[in-house]
């Protein structure tokens, strides 16, 4: 069996002493960070993205991903006990979880968090173990007119799942895109929109845009109306769920695990999606639906294992094709490519023990994740009880020290200054940031395959719809255009958001 | 003739894509655009700023007809645009020259500023705290080439 030797080498890797370590570093990490409030999964990868540079690729890869369920998870926790979801994913957890904890069952709420997180995110990895590879190979026929098409199909996508207005959310992947040019051309050295200032002849640092954009902005908005906040749940008593409440999880977890596997795989930030849509089928499925919104664990058990399932198999487009699904998976494209290498089919069959590594990672990361932290909510508790005032400026040094240790180049500093500014002017104009690092991202990729696909086609755009591939992938980007943009969807679709907010 | 409700917050928005078009767009024109066969520098960039100027435009089109009773934007951290976003900028200007320890010392502290609830005392030992953690972790366990103590404070 193929499967098998492939999982055997990548558990080989993954467990190997040190890449455990920095499995657990970084869940740890990313748990410690993301169970601050308001402070997502996203911003945490941004922030806590320089600590792993100075590592082996594999294990800075293991790291990353670590972080980022631990940062899923503490989403959770902060969700559960202070009502205050760090991610939009874990709003939907909020509503139910929130109320269990005020009925003095935080501890089974988060019990069943950690479990169903821990089934979904078991099934996911298998799941990503089978995909891949086929996936792999489907992609290795790709051209540069293919992937410019997948890529544009991956954007637009991208764009319907964001918040609020999409005419915005376009210009932002447009900005992101133009702002992905800055750097020097690649076929012709020339410089472009650097101001003269060489130190930016490579680009602007993925780093400082990310942890400006995200993490600095965030700082900002919460410093906007500093006021106390109640942590509930002093006693966590009867962590562990009855028998009863095992037998009412079991179902949601089952159903929310299947909708998030499916919908992780599609780009633009299936997390989200999967967690509102298991809700929404919990609801309607439930014998008592009155108790939604009340404290039903159906409620916390089904989109919290439907948005662990969702974070686990948005990894399949990057894997295999190299293309991030939603802005973390972004940041993971930036940190290949700092670490030297080019994501895309070729990893699989270049690095295998990189790639099953990452996949074997998974499930450990995950494994540790239930193991810690169950006995760790206590800790995470009373971490919530430091105030905002004393984290932020501790942030805040780690992220300038952060910054300037990926390249030792100032002007990184000053260029986090700038996306820090503009991230919050983009927060104040209720413009969500998530595509514009999906564009920035893609930006040099996009227009790489552009002009190649050009000169291959002999300068005749035709290239695009001609190549049978290529034509598919642009007839969908233009069916999901029509269908977001249709009118009974987008009441749907912003009926889902307003129920988030 | 009803008169128009603008949605400020929308209106600005486009404002900014049309800038930031015009920004990329006025630059690109001075790059060599080459043909479609073979595209030059300033090509892909030259299209896209079109298409965020007429991005920004739509929006603010539909900002002036938008739907009645747009909310304000809400309060504003004047504080702490005014104290954060320098603390990144003074760490670029002066790890060099004061080095590692003084600069990350300061740093923190004039982020700490950036709240009404931090003390000024307490914002100094977490300055120091930060400070022997960072140089600690940072510095001797990562071994980051940092120069602890800069040239502008050796005599």
């Amino acid at each position: 069996m193929d499967l098998l030797s492939n999982l055997a080498l990548g558990f080989a890797t993954a467990a190997s002493p040190e890449n455990l370590l920095f499995c657990l570093i970084g869940v740890i990490l990313g748990t410690l960070i993301g169970v601050l409030p308001g402070i997502g999964a996203t911003a945490t990868i941004a922030m806590l993205l320089p600590i792993t540079f100075q590592l082996e690729p594999v294990s800075s890869l293991i790291m990353l991903a670590g972080i980022y369920y631990g940062a899923q998870y503490g989403g959770s926790t902060t969700a559960i006990l202070i009502n205050m979801p760090g991610e939009s994913s874990s709003a939907v957890t909020a509503i139910d979880g929130y109320q269990m904890a005020r009925k003095g069952r935080a501890g089974t709420a988060l019990a069943v968090a950690a479990l169903g997180s821990f089934f979904a995110g078991t099934v996911a990895t298998l799941l990503v173990a089978i995909f891949a590879p086929p996936l792999t190979a489907v992609a290795l026929q790709f051209g540069a007119a293919e992937y410019f098409s997948l890529m544009v199909l991956g954007l637009v996508s991208a764009i319907a799942l964001a918040h609020g207005s999409i005419l915005k959310a376009l210009a932002m992947v447009v900005l992101g895109l133009l702002l992905g040019m800055v750097g020097t051309d690649i076929y012709s050295g020339t410089p472009r929109f650097t101001m003269g200032i060489t130190e930016y002849a490579d680009g602007l640092n993925f780093v400082a845009l990310a942890v400006g954009v995200f993490g600095i902005a965030e700082i900002l908005r919460n410093l906007e109306g500093e006021q106390d906040r109640t942590v509930l749940g002093a006693k966590l008593a009867g962590l562990f769920p009855s028998r009863e409440e095992f037998r009412r999880m079991v179902g949601p977890v089952l159903r929310g695990t299947g909708i998030g596997s499916v919908l992780g795989i599609l780009p633009g930030g299936g997390a989200v999606l999967a967690a509102f849509a298991s809700y929404t089928v919990e609801k309607r499925v439930s014998k008592t639906p009155e108790e939604f919104g009340h404290g039903a664990i159906e409620g916390v058990a089904g989109p919290e294992s439907a948005n662990n399932a969702g974070a686990q198999t948005s990894f399949i487009p990057l894997l295999t094709l190299g293309i991030p699904a939603n802005p973390v998976m972004a940041l993971m494209v930036g940190a290949m490519i700092i670490q030297g290498i080019v994501p895309g089919p070729n990893v699989a069959t270049e690095q295998p023990a990189l790639f099953w590594g990452v996949i074997a990672s998974m499930w450990i990361g995950n494994l540790m994740l239930v193991v810690l932290n169950l006995p760790l909510i206590g800790l995470w508790v009373r971490l919530l009880k430091v105030p905002y005032h004393v984290l932020f400026p501790i942030i805040m040094a780690f992220c300038s020290i952060g910054v300037y240790s990926v390249n030792s180049n100032v002007y990184d500093l000053y260029a986090v200054a700038f996306f820090g500014l503009m991230g919050y002017v983009l927060i104040k104009l209720k413009c969500e940031p998530a595509p514009l690092l999906l564009g920035f991202v893609l930006g040099p990729m996009l227009e790489e395959n552009l002009r190649r696909a050009m000169i291959l086609g002999r300068g005749d755009p035709s290239v695009f719809v001609t190549r049978p591939i290529s034509a598919a992938l642009l007839v969908l980007t233009v069916l999901v255009l029509v269908v977001v943009l249709l009118p009974s969807i987008r009441k749907k679709r912003d009926e889902v958001f307003v129920e988030a907010d | 003739m009803k008169s128009y409700n603008i949605d400020r917050t929308d209106a600005a928005a486009g404002g900014m894509f049309i800038l930031f078009g015009l920004f990329f767009g006025v630059q690109a024109l001075g790059l060599e655009l080459g043909t479609a066969f073979r595209m030059g520098p300033g090509f892909f960039p030259l299209v896209l700023a079109v298409v965020l100027i007429l991005f920004g435009a739509l929006i603010v089109f539909n900002a002036v007809k938008a739907a009645p009773g747009a909310e304000a934007p809400g309060a504003i951290a004047w504080r702490g645009l005014m104290f954060i976003l320098p603390a990144p900028i003074f760490f670029g200007l002066t790890v060099r020259g004061l080095g590692f320890i003084p600069s990350i010392f300061l740093t923190t502290l004039i982020a700490g500023l950036a709240s009404l609830k931090m003390r000024p005392l307490h914002a100094v030992g977490l300055a120091v705290a930060v400070t022997i953690f960072s140089t600690l972790v940072f510095s001797y366990a990562l071994g980051l080439p940092f120069r602890r103590i800069g040239p502008w404070l050796s005599f």
